[in-house]
């Protein structure tokens, strides 16, 4: 028997899954819907703290889903939020890659890629403005996101030196 | 075409074992943090030579085009190419068990910490921060969409829908995508 929490775990990141186009960091906004605004599982504020855990760790971007599963139903929930992520979507990848050599140089297919990289960018950009909603509440948090965000644009600073020195100001109970 | 040429040019193996994709899909997954995909490509191209610069470019096109974490896609598509069913599993469990094991043991910590003042404050600027970096990451993106207005005005929509209204992405995507299609389509060269 599957306990009904993991399994609800299971299929909501089952459909995300299939839904994200873009990647994990363009679908950071509906996952931060359903987890905070639709079935409660958390706050604003831990759904933030848990993207903070995922940058500290090393690993792909969609760690994030682990740690959602995790806050929700403990380390098994963190398997099956992970699994249930990246199963349909790899299905389906395997599936098609074949023909994908195939349609390299269809019209179609060059247009349909044209069309979806202006949504990735918009649902990513997306994801700026809600984690930014998510995690900043005062006037040093938001001076921290904006630096960063000047940095990045402007230099080729590591963001790990971002991210530790925004780590030690708020160590020093600067934030 | 030129991926074409390129691939008889290239001296990738015909094959490589489960094994040997589960260790080099392994190093990417550690690679990196907050993202791999740039390890990926030093990893698949420059080290191992698995690829070359054109299928790599090809292969990630490909895993940016379908749906599911981009990199998750490379790893099946590179371990379904040399070896199958057996390679994609290798190459995914690969990349993902070990990040998966130290980020669930980190919150575990994290859980024994999370109510101690310096931990909560650190948190809060890590996620300041990573705010930030993810917003520098979409208008990186978004510099090459500059020229062309459909783009930009496609790439709005899809950001006031989901950030400020809330839209439930399903359906975002019903009415965006066909929509974004048929202007590629128009305006194709």
């Amino acid at each position: 028997m599957i306990p009904p929490l993991l399994f609800e775990i299971g299929l909501q990141f089952f459909v995300l899954s299939l839904l994200s186009i873009g990647g994990a960091n363009a679908v950071l906004p509906e996952i931060q819907r359903r987890v905070v605004e639709t079935q409660h599982w958390m706050s604003d504020a831990d759904f933030a703290q848990l993207f903070a855990l995922s940058q500290a760790a090393p690993g792909p971007n969609v760690l994030i889903v682990s740690l959602v599963g995790w806050k929700i139903a403990g380390v098994l929930g963190g398997v099956v939020a992970m699994l249930a992520m990246s199963g349909p979507s790899s299905v389906l990848t395997y599936a098609v890659a074949h023909a994908w050599e195939r349609w390299r140089d269809a019209p179609w297919r060059l247009a349909i890629q044209v069309a979806l990289a202006p949504v990735t960018v918009g649902l990513i950009l997306a994801s700026g403005y809600v984690l930014t909603r998510a995690a900043d509440h005062t006037w040093s948090t938001y001076a921290i996101t904006g630096v960063t965000l000047l940095l990045s644009l402007t230099t080729r600073l590591h963001p790990l030196w971002m991210l530790g020195v925004a780590a030690g100001l708020g160590m020093l109970g600067i934030v | 075409m030129i991926a074409g040429m390129d691939r008889s040019a290239a001296a990738a193996p015909e094959r490589i074992s489960a094994p040997r994709l589960f260790l080099g899909f392994l190093k990417i997954g550690l690679s990196g943090f907050g993202g791999v995909m740039p390890f990926a490509r030093r990893m698949l191209v420059e080290k191992q030579r698995w690829l070359s610069e054109l299928e790599f470019l090809d292969v990630l096109s490909l895993s940016q085009f379908l749906p599911g974490p981009n990199i998750v896609n490379v790893s099946i598509i590179v371990g379904r190419r040399f070896s199958g069913v057996a390679g994609a599993a290798a190459a995914c469990a690969g990349l993902l068990l070990m990040p998966l094991a130290i980020v669930l043991a980190l919150a575990t910590v994290y859980a024994q910490f999370s109510q101690v003042e310096a931990v909560r404050g650190a948190c809060s600027g890590v996620s300041a921060s990573a705010s930030g970096l993810i917003a520098a990451t979409a208008l990186k993106l978004a510099r090459p969409l500059k020229g062309s207005a459909w783009q930009v005005a496609v790439c709005v929509a899809a950001f006031v829908g989901i950030a400020l209204l809330r839209v439930p992405l399903l359906w975002m995507l019903a009415a965006l995508c066909p929509v974004s299609i048929a202007l590629a389509w128009w305006k194709r060269a």
